[in-house]
C-alpha cells in the first residue's frame, strides 16, 4: 500500500511536472500563450518562484490591455496566439556550416560595412564552432571585469547568481503593467543582459567590445537591466551595424537603466534588423520600451541611437530625472527607406530640482517611408529650475516620403526653460548639383549630405561605431536618389 | 577649347537661349554681359549640366568632346568648373572634407593617385593664403553661416584647388564690397594661365576693372548680339543696355 501510494504520488507529480507538454518536443512550445506556457518558460530557466509569479501577474494584466493604436504606423493586427514563445537555440547542424551557404546579398552588405571577416560568420548564423574560437578573448574580458567588480552576463545567469539584485531592480523603471508590449515582454521574456557596476567604479571598457564578441541569440523578447551604483560609470552598446538574420517578426524588448547618485550610464544602440524587401514584405516589427531612471542626485543617462532597420520601429528611450541636478540626453538618427515606418522619440520627465535634458533628433526619410518624431517633455511642479533643449530635424529624400513631428510639452513649474527647434528640409537639388559640379558622384554626394546632417548624433557614438554607423547609413540609403 | 554652336535651350517651356554661339580658346578670358533675364546664368547652368533645362538644338564641344552628352559630375571631372552665383550651404559637412573628396574624385578620373591628408593639407594651406582665408574656415560647414564675401571667396578657393580647364564665374562680383572684390579678383587673376579658359558672367562692368577680359560679349534675349574688346564694356557702362538694344535693333 505504501509503495502504491508512493508510486501514485510519483505519477501525479510527474504528470504535474510535465503538464500538457509531455506530448511535445521538450525544447519548444507550440504557438500560443497561456499561463502554462509562462510557467514552462520560467521552469526552463530554473527561475525562483517570485519571478514566475511576477511573469504571471504581468500576463494577467496584459490580457486586460488593448493593443495600442496611437503610433503613426500601420500594420495588420498581430495574432499573439500564432507566436511560439519559447524555442531552444538552433542546433549547430541546422545552421549554415560555412559562409558559402549564406545569402550572397548579405555577404555583400557585410563587405560594404567593412565587418571583420571573423564576425561575418557569426552574424550570418554560421555554426559557431566552425567559425572561430572566442573563448580566450572572452576570458580575458571576464577577468578584467571581475577584477573591477563589474557583473555582466546574461539575464538568466544573473537571476541564478544575483537574484537579490535582479529582484530589487527588475520592473522598477518599466513596471510590468507599463504598456501593452512591456507587459507582454514581462510575461514571456527569454533572455537579455544584466549589468551591475559597483559604487565608485568606472567600467574598465566599453561593454560594446565584449558584447559584440559574445552576443548571444537573445530572441524576440529581450530583457536588459543595467544598474550603475553611486559614483559609477558605464558605456554600453547594443546591437550591431550588420544586418541580423531573424525569423521572428515581432520584437518587443524592454531595457531598464538605473543610475544612482553621481552615476552615469551611456547607452548606445545601432539597430539594423531586417527591414523587409522593397515592398515591405517580411520586415521586423520592433516595439521596444526603453527607460532610464536618474534616481540619484547628479546622475546622468544618455541614450544614443542609430535606427536604420526594421519594417516598423516604435520606441521612445526615455529618462526619468528624479535626482537633483540629474541630466538626461537623447541623440537619435532614424532612417526610413522604401516602405519602412518609424515612430520614435523620447520622454524626459523632470521631477528633481535643476534637472536638465537635451534632445537631438534627426529623421531621414526616403522612398515611400514615413518617419515620425514623438517626444514628451514634462516638468513636474517639484522640478524647480528645470531646463530642456530640443532640436528636431527632418530630411526628406525624394517626394514620396513623409516626416512628422509630434512634440508634447507639459510644464507645471513656472521656472522651467524649454526650447524647441524643428526643421524639415529636402536634400536640395541645389546641394546635390553643387556636389556633382565639384566632381562627386551622386551616391557620394547624398552620403556626404546625409552624414553632415547626422553629425551631432554620430559624435556621441563610441568611436569605432561612429565610423560603422556612417557606412551603415550609406548602405541603407543606397539607391534612394536617382 | 569650347565651341558653342547655335544653342537653343528652354526651361519650363520657356525659351531662354535662342541660337547662342561662342568660341573660346585656352588662355583666354571672356566676359559675358547683358541685362537681367538675357540668359547669362542659364548659359552657365546649361554648360555645367544642371537638370531641368531642355536642350532644343545646337551643340557644345569641349576639348573635342560632346559636352552635352556628359553627366554633371563627368563634366566637372573633365575640367569644367562653375563658381556659383548663390553657393549653397551644406550643414555639418566640413569645407575641407568636400574639397578633398572633390579633388580626389577629379584626380582619380585623371588616373592620378588620390592625395592623403598630409599632401592635401599642404596644397590647401597655400591656396588659402592666396584667398586670404583663415584656417578655422576649413572645419566650418560648407558655406554654413558664411557672409556673402566669404561664400564667393570659397568658390574661388575651390577653383584654385581643383584647377579646372574651363572656369565659369557666375556673377562672382555680386554681393561683394570693394575689398572682397579685390581679393576675389586677385585670386582669379592668379589663376589665369595659357592652359585655362575663363568665362565671366556679370551684369556690371566694375568686375572687369579688376579682371581684364580679352573679349567682351553682350548677351541679349538669348543670343550674343555684340562682341568686342574691353572698350565695349565701357561703352555699355556709359550708355546702358538700352542703347545697345537700339543699336542692334532687338
Amino acid at each position: 500500500m505504501a509503495t502504491n501510494e508512493h508510486e501514485l504520488e510519483h505519477l501525479v507529480s510527474r504528470k504535474y511536472k510535465h503538464g500538457f507538454y509531455t506530448e511535445i518536443d521538450s525544447d519548444t512550445v507550440p504557438p500560443g500563450l497561456n499561463e502554462d506556457v509562462i510557467r514552462f518558460i520560467s521552469a526552463k530557466k530554473e527561475e525562483p518562484e517570485w519571478l514566475t509569479e511576477w511573469r504571471l501577474k504581468a500576463y494577467r494584466h496584459w490580457l486586460t490591455m488593448p493593443v495600442p493604436q496611437w503610433a503613426h504606423v500601420h500594420y495588420p493586427p498581430i495574432d499573439f496566439q500564432a507566436i511560439s514563445y519559447y524555442s531552444a537555440p538552433k542546433r549547430p547542424e541546422d545552421a549554415p556550416q560555412s559562409l558559402d551557404e549564406v545569402d550572397p546579398k548579405l555577404l555583400e552588405t557585410y563587405d560594404k560595412l567593412g565587418i571583420p571577416l571573423h564576425e561575418r560568420a557569426r552574424l550570418a548564423g554560421v555554426a559557431v564552432d566552425a567559425v572561430f574560437d572566442s573563448v580566450s578573448v572572452t576570458t580575458t574580458f571576464k577577468e578584467k571585469l571581475a577584477e573591477a567588480g563589474v557583473i555582466f552576463g546574461s539575464f538568466s545567469e544573473a537571476v541564478r547568481e544575483h537574484p537579490e539584485l535582479v529582484r530589487r531592480y527588475l520592473g522598477s523603471v518599466v513596471p510590468a503593467r507599463d504598456n501593452f508590449y512591456a507587459a507582454l515582454n514581462s510575461a514571456v521574456f527569454t533572455d537579455g543582459s544584466f549589468v551591475y557596476i559597483p559604487k565608485g567604479v568606472r567600467c574598465p571598457m566599453e561593454l560594446s567590445t565584449y558584447f559584440r564578441i559574445n552576443a548571444a541569440n537573445t530572441g524576440q523578447f529581450e530583457r536588459t537591466l543595467i544598474v550603475a551604483d553611486e559614483g559609477s560609470h558605464v558605456s554600453y552598446l547594443e546591437g550591431c551595424t550588420a544586418p541580423m538574420r531573424d525569423e521572428n517578426q515581432l520584437h518587443a524588448a524592454v531595457v531598464e537603466l538605473v543610475a544612482l547618485k553621481d552615476a552615469e550610464i551611456k547607452y548606445s544602440t545601432v539597430q539594423n534588423w531586417y527591414p523587409g524587401d522593397e515592398e515591405g514584405r517580411g520586415g521586423i516589427y520592433n516595439f521596444v520600451t526603453k527607460r532610464g531612471d536618474c534616481r540619484g542626485a547628479n546622475s546622468k543617462i544618455s541614450w544614443t541611437q542609430v535606427e536604420t532597420g526594421s519594417a516598423i520601429t516604435w520606441k521612445y528611450p526615455s529618462c526619468i530625472l528624479r535626482g537633483e541636478n540629474s541630466v538626461g540626453e537623447f541623440y537619435s538618427v532614424a532612417v526610413a527607406n522604401n516602405l519602412q515606418q518609424a515612430d520614435t522619440g523620447t520622454k524626459m520627465i523632470h521631477i528633481g530640482r535643476n534637472t536638465r535634458s537635451t534632445i537631438i533628433s534627426k529623421g531621414i526619410s526616403a522612398g515611400r517611408a514615413q518617419n515620425a518624431y514623438r517626444g514628451l517633455v514634462r516638468v513636474l511642479p517639484t522640478a524647480e529650475g528645470a531646463r530642456n533643449f530640443t532640436q528636431c530635424d527632418s530630411l526628406l529624400i525624394g517626394d514620396r516620403c513623409g516626416a512628422h513631428t509630434f512634440p508634447y510639452i507639459e510644464a507645471r513649474n513656472p521656472s522651467a526653460q524649454i526650447e524647441h527647434e524643428a526643421t524639415t528640409s529636402k536634400i536640395g537639388e541645389d546641394q546635390l548639383f553643387y556636389c556633382l559640379q565639384r566632381g562627386l558622384s551622386e551616391e557620394d554626394a547624398v552620403n556626404m549630405i546625409v552624414n553632415g546632417f547626422c553629425k551631432e548624433v554620430f559624435r556621441e557614438l563610441p568611436m569605432e561605431f561612429a565610423v560603422e554607423a556612417q557606412a551603415l547609413l550609406n548602405v541603407s540609403l543606397e539607391g534612394a536618389v536617382g | 577649347m569650347l565651341k558653342i554652336k547655335d544653342l537653343h535651350a528652354r526651361i519650363d517651356g520657356k525659351d531662354i537661349l535662342k541660337g547662342l554661339s561662342l568660341e573660346i580658346s585656352a588662355g583666354e578670358v571672356h566676359a559675358i554681359m547683358g541685362p537681367n533675364g538675357a540668359g547669362k546664368s542659364t548659359l552657365a547652368q546649361v554648360l555645367a549640366g544642371r537638370e531641368g533645362y531642355e536642350i532644343v538644338s545646337g551643340s557644345v564641344e569641349f576639348c573635342g568632346r560632346d559636352l552635352l552628352a556628359l553627366a554633371p559630375e563627368e563634366r566637372a571631372r573633365e575640367g569644367v568648373f562653375l563658381a556659383f552665383q548663390y553657393p549653397v550651404e551644406i550643414p555639418g559637412v566640413n569645407n575641407v572634407y568636400l574639397l578633398k573628396a572633390a579633388l580626389n574624385a577629379i584626380r582619380k578620373h585623371r588616373g592620378e593617385d588620390e592625395l592623403d591628408a598630409y599632401a592635401f593639407m599642404k596644397i590647401i594651406r597655400e591656396k588659402m593664403q592666396l584667398m586670404q582665408m583663415d584656417a578655422s574656415f576649413l572645419n566650418r560647414g560648407v558655406n554654413e553661416g558664411f557672409s556673402g564675401g566669404e561664400k564667393k571667396r570659397n568658390e574661388i578657393l575651390q577653383m584654385a584647388v581643383l584647377e579646372p580647364k574651363l572656369a565659369l564665374l557666375d556673377e562672382t562680383d555680386s554681393g561683394l564690397d570693394i575689398d572682397a572684390m579685390k581679393v576675389v579678383a586677385d585670386g582669379v587673376n592668379s589663376l589665369r594661365s595659357p592652359e585655362r579658359a575663363i568665362i565671366m558672367v556679370t551684369h556690371y562692368q566694375r568686375l572687369l576693372d579688376h579682371i581684364v577680359p580679352d573679349v567682351v560679349h553682350v548677351l541679349a534675349d538669348g543670343r550674343i548680339v555684340k562682341s568686342g574688346d574691353r572698350s565695349l564694356a565701357l561703352e555699355l557702362e556709359a550708355h546702358g543696355y538700352e542703347w545697345l538694344q537700339q543699336a542692334v535693333g532687338t
